[in-house]
């Protein structure tokens, strides 16, 4: 995975709330087999529009997506953080997020940035001329107009998406407490396994 | 003496693994059920990094989403092919992973192949007090038997089947409580969808609901997993339903469940699970079941829910300006007008099945409306698609079939069929569905397809007279 830090530049100014992932990556585009060439479906039904947001000039390839609440409801497709990966997005910003979502952008090397309503206001307001700033590091948002935004995010979640950690890798360095799991569960409670 | 805590304390605790220094813990994960959309990646990265299945005997695998529902074998018992090359590739893919990587696999064609979150409770793979996880959100379903069941992305599912764990943290509670008693013509369906209404789509978010109160223990099995399915329609990562007499009676003699003095042991620690008396939520919602009429959908969103006497609200009546636009929008792509009455919206497709209703009880339910009567001329296209080939093999033994197709319903064989426009199944642009499934976003039942999500009652009347209608109306 590749390891995020610093993103700056455009920010596409999208700011729609509920942004379900039937929105982002259609049902159709789940028909793969590999998680390649995803972003060609990303928004399929708001790009069919020639004079949408995410084609135009100054937003094509822009590495930051701002939305409203409750961005990436819907299924649990992780489709969607690939389509928005394969379309050039590192950071959404957005008041919240479904929490299957963010987990899965997190896990694909997108960070998901939480900032009140007042804040995404003020970035639309700014994105739709000028760039935009995101310090992971410092876990701050920031323009060039002085505007400085602070947001929180999980220390686990920050060290992975700054050292492009694989989650799997990790877990395997707990082998032997996985172990000493299974072997209690199977003397206290034997019949967790299927019966059959 | 310990903190009074809450079911879904008892069962989070009872599968932490490890804590890290933040509130994140290693959970263990009992059962993995998976489907041919969202394994593919996820077998493909296992098989990249050369890891293996590290427990293939708590992983299910079977095919649903993409499997036609039209007759799979030829009058010579041979497999007949499947036309969209995508979906045949992945099924193909499952139909080789399972046995490449050793797990339990039910196959398209065999007796038992369902919908995933219709065959883990119908086998007995699904248990009370368990950690259960699948590549599709409405896992939440498994809820409805009181395990802590919830869907993954498929990075997710790589790392279950690598390590049958995951990292989580722990969500915060919250309680919805339907208290008294459901007056007749209304279901489960219609008491998860007039949760939906009340808490918003948003609601719950971060949140695993515990469902409880008089209405909801008096629900079956089957009810109570429809409740459960839609948890995530109400933005919950999870619902959950304390396991009682009701769920032991389900389980008891499936083929996974407990046997003998096994099972003794198993319902002594389900009834453990219970919240204890004190124990609190972080958020509890209280509902009255009298204020619960048979609900339909007029929107986009699963939230968008009135009562079917109702009408089309104006977008202006919202307090909210981010949800008037949401809901002119939603007018705009239902071709509906405020003020509308709901009883006088024409469908000309009807969708009974997915997941949320399309078990032996909502077949029933359906059947007993349509029994005697025929579909009305101006409803195109009305079927009725099993969720397992158990529950189709029950509906014909009980003559079901026959009550709908007599009525002009086709039946069909299980899988996802027209809850998501991924096989054949789909709803033309433009034209509405009756639909007794969970999600009435843009495009789920096909692009511009409208969905108004009801109950398999309501399902049924509206293929009756061709528009939403009360089904108590039709109730002798
Ligand atoms: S029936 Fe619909 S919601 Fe249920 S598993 Fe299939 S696609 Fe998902």
């Amino acid at each position: 995975m590749t390891p995020l830090d610093k993103v700056e530049g455009r920010a596409i100014p999208f700011g729609l709330k509920n942004v379900d992932t039937d929105v982002i990556i259609p049902a159709h585009w789940l028909k793969t087999t590999t998680r390649e060439g995803m972003g060609r479906g990303a928004f399929e039904s708001l790009r069919a529009d020639p004079d949408n947001l995410f084609d135009s000039a100054d937003f094509k390839g822009a590495p930051i997506l701002i939305a409203g609440d409750n961005f990436g409801c819907g299924s649990s497709r992780e489709h969607a953080a690939w389509a928005l990966g394969d379309l050039g997005i590192r950071v959404v910003i957005a008041p919240s997020y479904s929490d299957i979502f963010s987990g899965n952008a997190v896990k694909n090397g997108i960070l998901p940035v939480v900032l009140p309503q007042s804040a995404i206001d003020r970035l639309m307001e700014v994105a739709a001329t000028d760039p935009v700033f995101v310090d992971l590091e410092h876990q701050t948002v920031t323009t060039q107009f002085q505007d400085r935004f602070s947001f929180e995010i999980d220390p686990f979640r920050k060290m992975c998406l700054l050292e492009g950690l694989d989650e799997i890798s990790l877990t395997e360095k707990s082998d032997a407490a996985i172990g000493a799991y299974e072997k209690a569960l199977d003397a206290d409670r034997p019949w967790m396994r299927p019966a059959a | 003496m310990t903190r009074p805590r809450t079911l879904y304390e008892k069962i989070w605790d009872a599968h932490v693994v490890e804590q890290r220094p933040d509130a994140t813990c290693l959970i263990f994960i009992d059962r993995h059920l998976v489907h041919e959309v969202t394994s593919p990646q996820a077998f493909a990265g296992l098989r990249a990094t050369g890891r293996t299945v590290r427990r293939p005997d708590l992983t299910l695998a079977v095919p649903d989403h993409n499997v036609p529902t039209t007759a799979r074998l030829d009058a010579a018992g041979g497999r007949l092919p499947i036309a969209d090359a995508e979906s045949a590739a992945q099924l193909a893919a499952l139909e080789k992973n399972a046995p490449e990587f050793g797990i339990r696999y039910i196959d398209a064609v065999a007796p038992e192949q369902g919908i995933v979150h219709v065959v883990g409770p119908e086998q007995g793979f699904s248990l009370p007090g368990t950690t259960i996880v699948c590549g599709d959100s409405h896992t939440a379903c498994h809820g409805g038997i009181g395990a802590l069941a919830f869907g993954i992305g498929t990075s997710e599912v790589e790392h279950v089947l690598a390590t049958q764990t995951l990292l989580l943290q722990p969500s915060k509670t919250m309680e919805v409580r339907v208290e008294g008693e459901v007056g007749p013509g209304v279901s489960a369906k219609d008491i998860i969808l007039h949760i939906t209404g009340v808490i918003g789509a948003a609601g719950g978010t971060g949140h695993v609901i515990e469902y409880t109160g008089s209405a909801i223990r008096a629900l079956s099995v089957e009810g109570r997993l429809t409740v459960s399915n839609m948890a995530i329609e109400g933005g919950a990562r999870a619902g959950l339903i304390a396991p009682d007499e009701t769920t032991f009676a389900y389980i008891k003699g499936r083929p996974y469940a407990p046997k003998g003095a096994d099972w003794d042991a198993a319902v002594a620690y389900w009834k453990s699970l219970a919240t204890d008396p004190g124990a609190t939520y972080d958020k509890t919602v209280v509902i009255d079941a009298a204020d619960i009429a048979p609900s339909v959908t007029w929107g986009t969103s699963p939230e968008d829910v009135v009562p079917i006497t109702g009408i089309v609200p104006d977008p202006a009546s919202f307090a909210d300006p981010s949800k008037q636009a949401a809901a002119a929008k939603s007018l705009a792509y239902m071709g509906l007008e405020p003020g509308t009455r709901m009883q006088d919206v024409p469908v000309e497709n009807i969708f009974i099945g997915s997941c949320t209703n399309s078990r032996i009880e909502d077949l029933r339910a359906a059947a007993a409306v349509i029994k005697g009567r025929h579909k009305a001329d101006n409803v195109k296209w009305a079927i009725v698609v099993p969720g397992s080939g158990l529950v189709k093999a029950q509906a014909e033994a009980e003559g079901l079939d026959r009550i709908f197709t007599d009525a002009g319903l086709e039946w069909r064989e299980p899988g996802c069929s027209a809850c998501l426009a991924m096989n054949p199944d789909k709803v033309p642009a433009g034209e509405r569905c009756a639909s007794t499934s969970n999600r009435n976003f843009v495009g789920r039942q096909g692009p511009g397809a409208r969905t108004h999500l009801v109950s398999p009652a309501m399902a049924a009347a509206a293929a009756v007279t061709g528009k939403l209608t009360d089904v108590r109306e039709l109730m002798a």
